[in-house]
């Protein structure tokens, strides 16, 4: 059978894209698409699955099979896909509030269970759909609809909390880098367990600019660090700084000063098991640092939903009952004739 | 073997094992009710599991008791009260003193009656029978744990592990008493510790030696003969509960439809042994999911469903309130999806090990919007795995979640089931898109008939298509948010809905057709009531018996049926739920209620006395 090619194309549907005009979502929609293409999935052999909020509207825009369904409970349900049919390429699109405050219990336990699934979560700060009250991630002191004088509360990193629940793919990247995104998606997909990229996203209307310190072009190189498996942490518009452990805490360095050579500037080891460095590196945040953007962690580990199946077929090999009345027969049982 | 003097001839007989949790007491009440059945009696059986798990020893909180009737037929209930009980310690015999006909046989170990046991269970005189006011029992006081260290001394059993073997004591009397020989015994033990041959030999001496204890001082009391059907069904038969059958059911199902069969479960008493069991039937294939709670539980089943798996998930009542907006997903979804609710005593944690028909209106209608869903409910232990089985094929073949209620009795209780042949089961037919559907196919393109639509599992090439939970365009199947269309959808749905009535059996009547009062019941009640009603008629006065196993729809010819009758009585273990649905479901009917919510099953007895006050009124 000839195997049809796929272009980015081929993955969108026929409905209209409904976000508002420059919402950072079209970025991720389009980065998806091209992702897609690129790994060689089919539209047939795909489903998206989303919750409840602007983000969760995606998988309307694909041409694969898609499920939006309800508020918060995106990971559940994609874990119930993925164990019934572990031969899809299971996505799941969550927002914020979706994935961190209604869903946060389902998001931790899929990540935990390691369960086959890409998980992107599209990071606008704000609830948009219900029209801008304050999520999991916003910032402390922020103003919102119902922080009108600024929350009281911090937020969580997605990252600390993913590998808080013992997660073992973690990248990060900004929805007006699709060169990044799209290289996020692709290591996610290929990495076998639960992946999470978390795309911080520009919402025009209610958080518009809150990326900007990262996102913005011109100082972009010198405020993020794109990590890439086995180089050297170098960041910068000249590419002459880098990141060095002093003591136990992560210090940028320039590299030719203070006699610093490439050589002092520490190697980027997605699949270290040890998270420490990574929570470190997830963790950078202003105060001199970079943001961490790319794969910052991709480690092995048994897939839950093939283990559900191999723990199927060893129990198989030992028993050779199939059908109910055999299984019946089998147990304590007496004949009346 | 002995001979015996006085024998009883009886057509049933109730019989309860009772002890600290640790005595065994469970399991030496199986083997006696198997062995019953095999012999030809038909049983019914419950367990008392103890209200506190780790309750000292000797406490009430700790006692756990094992119920069985058994008889020559029509033994649809496991009895209201005891002819003979056994009591393992002063706690167990007032646990039970209150469920005891007067003039039963009481055997007690009298080694664990000492001050010191009687104090533990809050006796305050040194005579329990009397404080507990049983003067007209006959008690057969037995020194079991002397005896039983006696007994295994020769083969080195001492101390704690002679102990253990306690209740094998008590069922060769229980065997001598009701004329079951040690031979018939053997094979039961042989295949519970055919791993210990120890063990074996130890409960086989101690067992021996409880019934000869029998046969040799047995003056002071009759024995039982208990009639046995002249005509047995033939077969090949085993002990199964409520709980066991319900997960056989859905495997059943499953086999029958050609899926896989997944289960997504949180859990919760007394659900979880359906979760037990389906966890343990790997070699069946199915596949399992213990998730983070109820929610997360049937959100796994739902996304099973969208990729082509028979999908379930299991729960009690405060579960089943956790999935309600779930439940809504897959009703807006049109997806296949079961949801069992082994009810218990509510509201909130209520009473987690005791029975209950309350969940009927939640299940019927805790939901938000128009969310029309089937519910169905099982009768007996063995009507859980037909009806998990009919709730399956409805939920595949009509493209909609039906919700199966079972109780803590049923799940719980036991009786002898007939191993079926699921050749003598329908075919489960799901409505699956065929190739030449792909020009033009839309996911919400209905069946104009039956209203279902169509399954298109992911994997198939030119049916990719995007479901969820926005109302949708009935012809587009694209998010639509216009008045009339809503209107159009909300009555699709409940025409699919409607139009199951058309696929299930009709309300049948039992007793007599020309009865003063009809009794109605659902679900787990029918043993109780079935049996009363059977007495009713017995004694010469006209009742019938029509009982619910489908609700949502309700059987097309229900009006007919009520309408039939001058007098109707709905008898419920809830405040009155299905009599409301009814009186909403079909206007102008009088009913009359019997209701009762204590956390325990009917009892024939109050249940006779109100039909006859019925009739006399
Ligand atoms: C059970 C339930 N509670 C509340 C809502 C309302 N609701 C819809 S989306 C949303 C928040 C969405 O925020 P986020 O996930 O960050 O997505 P965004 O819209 O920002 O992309 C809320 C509170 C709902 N749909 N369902
Ligand atoms: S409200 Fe914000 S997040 Fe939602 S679509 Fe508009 S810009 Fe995007």
């Amino acid at each position: 059978m000839e195997n049809k090619q796929y272009t980015a194309g081929d993955f969108k549907s026929a409905a209209k894209v409904t976000w508002c005009p420059g919402c950072g979502d079209f970025a991720i929609l389009s980065s998806l698409q091209k992702a897609m293409a690129e790994l060689k999935l089919t539209p047939e052999n795909t489903a998206v699955i989303s919750g409840i909020g602007c983000s969760s509207r995606l998988p309307y825009f694909m041409a694969t099979y898609g499920f939006h369904t309800i508020h918060g409970r995106g990971s559940a349900i994609a874990t119930g896909v993925k164990v019934a049919n572990p031969d899809l390429s299971v996505w799941q699109i969550t927002g914020d509030g979706d994935c961190l405050a209604i869903g946060g219990n389902h998001f931790i336990h899929a990540v935990r269970r390691n369960v086959d699934l890409n998980i992107i979560l599209m990071n606008n700060k704000i609830y948009g759909l219900t029209k801008g009250q304050y999520s999991p991630t916003t910032e402390r002191g922020y103003v919102t609809k119902t922080s009108p004088y600024g929350t009281i509360e911090d937020p969580f990193v997605p990252a600390e909390l993913t590998m808080g629940a013992r997660g073992n793919f973690f990248a990060r990247s900004i929805d007006v880098d699709l060169s990044t995104t799209f290289d996020c998606m692709i290591e996610a997909a290929k990495h076998k367990g639960a992946s999470v990229v978390e795309v911080l996203q520009n919402c025009v209307i209610f958080t518009d600019g809150v990326h900007d310190y990262y996102s913005d072009k011109e100082t972009r190189p010198d405020r993020t660090i794109l990590l890439k498996h086995g180089e050297k942490m170098i960041f910068g518009a000249n590419r002459d700084k880098g990141l060095v452990l002093d003591g136990l805490k992560l210090k940028v360095v320039t590299i030719g000063e203070n006699g610093i050579t490439q050589e002092d500037i520490l190697t980027h080891d997605a699949t270290e098991a040890d998270n420490a460095l990574h929570y470190k590196l997830a963790l950078m945040h202003n105060e001199g640092l970079p943001l961490a953007i790319g794969v910052i962690r991709n480690v092995e580990a048994p897939v839950y939903d093939q283990e559900v199946k191999a723990q199927i077929a060893e129990v198989q090999a030992n028993k050779p009952q199939r059908k109910l009345r055999d299984f019946l027969l089998s147990g304590e049982t007496w004949e009346v004739k | 073997m002995a001979v015996h003097e006085k024998v009883k001839e009886l057509d049933s007989v109730v019989i309860r094992f009772s002890g600290d949790s640790g005595d065994g007491m469970q399991l030496v009440g199986n083997i006696f009710s198997n062995l019953s059945a095999t012999l030809g009696n038909e049983i019914s059986t419950f367990p008392d599991y103890p209200a506190e798990m780790r309750a000292p020893q000797g406490t009430l909180g700790g006692v756990s008791g094992f119920q069985v009737q058994i008889g020559a037929k029509n033994v649809y209930t496991p009895g209201d009260k005891a002819d003979v009980l056994i009591a393992m310690n002063p706690a167990a015999l007032k646990a039970n003193a209150k469920s005891l006909k007067p003039h039963s046989v009481v055997i007690i170990d009298e080694d664990s009656f000492t001050d010191k046991d009687l104090k533990k269970a809050d006796f305050k005189t040194e005579n329990p029978f009397e404080e507990l006011g049983l003067t007209q029992i006959q008690v057969v006081p037995t020194p079991i744990t002397n005896l039983v260290k006696l007994s295994l001394e020769g083969l080195g059993v001492e101390g704690k592990a002679a102990l253990r073997s306690k209740n094998m004591f008590a069922l060769g009397l229980v065997c001598w008493l009701f004329n079951r020989s040690i031979e018939s015994v053997t094979p039961f033990l042989e295949a519970k510790f055919a791993k210990k041959p120890a063990v074996l030999q130890a409960n086989l001496k101690v067992l021996n030696d409880g019934f000869n204890y029998g046969a040799n001082t047995h003056a002071s009391i009759s024995t039982y003969h208990v009639e046995v059907a002249e005509e047995q069904e033939k077969g090949i038969f085993t002990d199964v509960n409520g709980n066991n059958a319900t997960a056989y059911g859905l495997v059943a199902a499953a086999e029958k439809a050609g899926l896989e069969l997944f289960l997504g479960s949180y859990p919760i008493t007394p659900a979880t042994d359906i979760l037990h069991e389906l966890s343990k039937r790997k070699e069946l294939g199915v596949k399992t999911v213990q998730c983070e709670d109820e929610i997360a539980a049937i959100c796994t089943a739902i996304g099973a469903s969208f990729a082509g798996d028979l999908a379930v998930t299991t729960t009690s009542g405060p579960g089943l309130a956790l999935k309600g907006e779930a439940i809504g997903l897959a009703v807006m979804a049109e997806l296949p999806l079961v949801i069992i609710d082994v009810q218990r005593g509510g509201p909130s944690t209520g009473l987690p090990t005791k029975t209950e028909q309350a969940d009927l209106m939640q299940a019927l209608y805790g939901r938000n919007g128009e969310s029309p869903a089937v519910v169905v409910a099982a009768k007996t232990p063995t009507d859980c795995f037909d009806m998990a089985f009919y709730a399956s094929k409805i939920a595949l073949e009509h493209m909609t979640p039906v919700i199966l209620l079972t109780d803590g009795f049923i799940a719980n209780g036991s009786s002898a089931w007939k191993i079926p042949n699921l050749d003598d089961y329908p075919a489960i037919n799901p409505p699956y898109v065929s190739a030449d559907m792909a020009e033009g196919w839309k996911p919400y393109k209905r069946n104009e008939e039956t209203m279902v639509r169509y399954w298109a599992k992911p994997g198939i090439p030119g049916f990719e298509h995007r479901v969820g939970g926005l109302e949708k365009d009935y012809d587009t199947s694209v998010i639509s948010t216009d008045p009339a269309n809503h209107q159009k959808m909300t009555n699709a749905r409940q025409a699919k809905i409607d139009n199951i009535a058309n696929f299930i059996p009709a309300l049948e009547v039992e007793g007599n057709p020309e009865a003063d009062v009809l009794v109605v019941g659902w679900g787990g009640t029918y043993g109780h009531l079935h049996t009363a009603v059977e007495k009713m008629n017995e004694s010469g006065k006209k009742v019938a018996l029509a009982h619910f196993q489908y609700i949502n729809p309700l059987p097309a010819n229900t009006a007919e049926v009520l309408k039939k009758y001058k007098k109707i009585v709905v008898c419920e273990i809830n405040m009155g739920q299905l009599a409301g649905h009814l009186r909403m479901k079909v206007p102008g009917i009088q009913l009359e209620q019997f209701n009762k919510v204590q956390g325990q099953p009917f009892m024939v007895s109050e249940l006779v006395d109100c039909f006859t006050k019925l009739i006399e009124e």
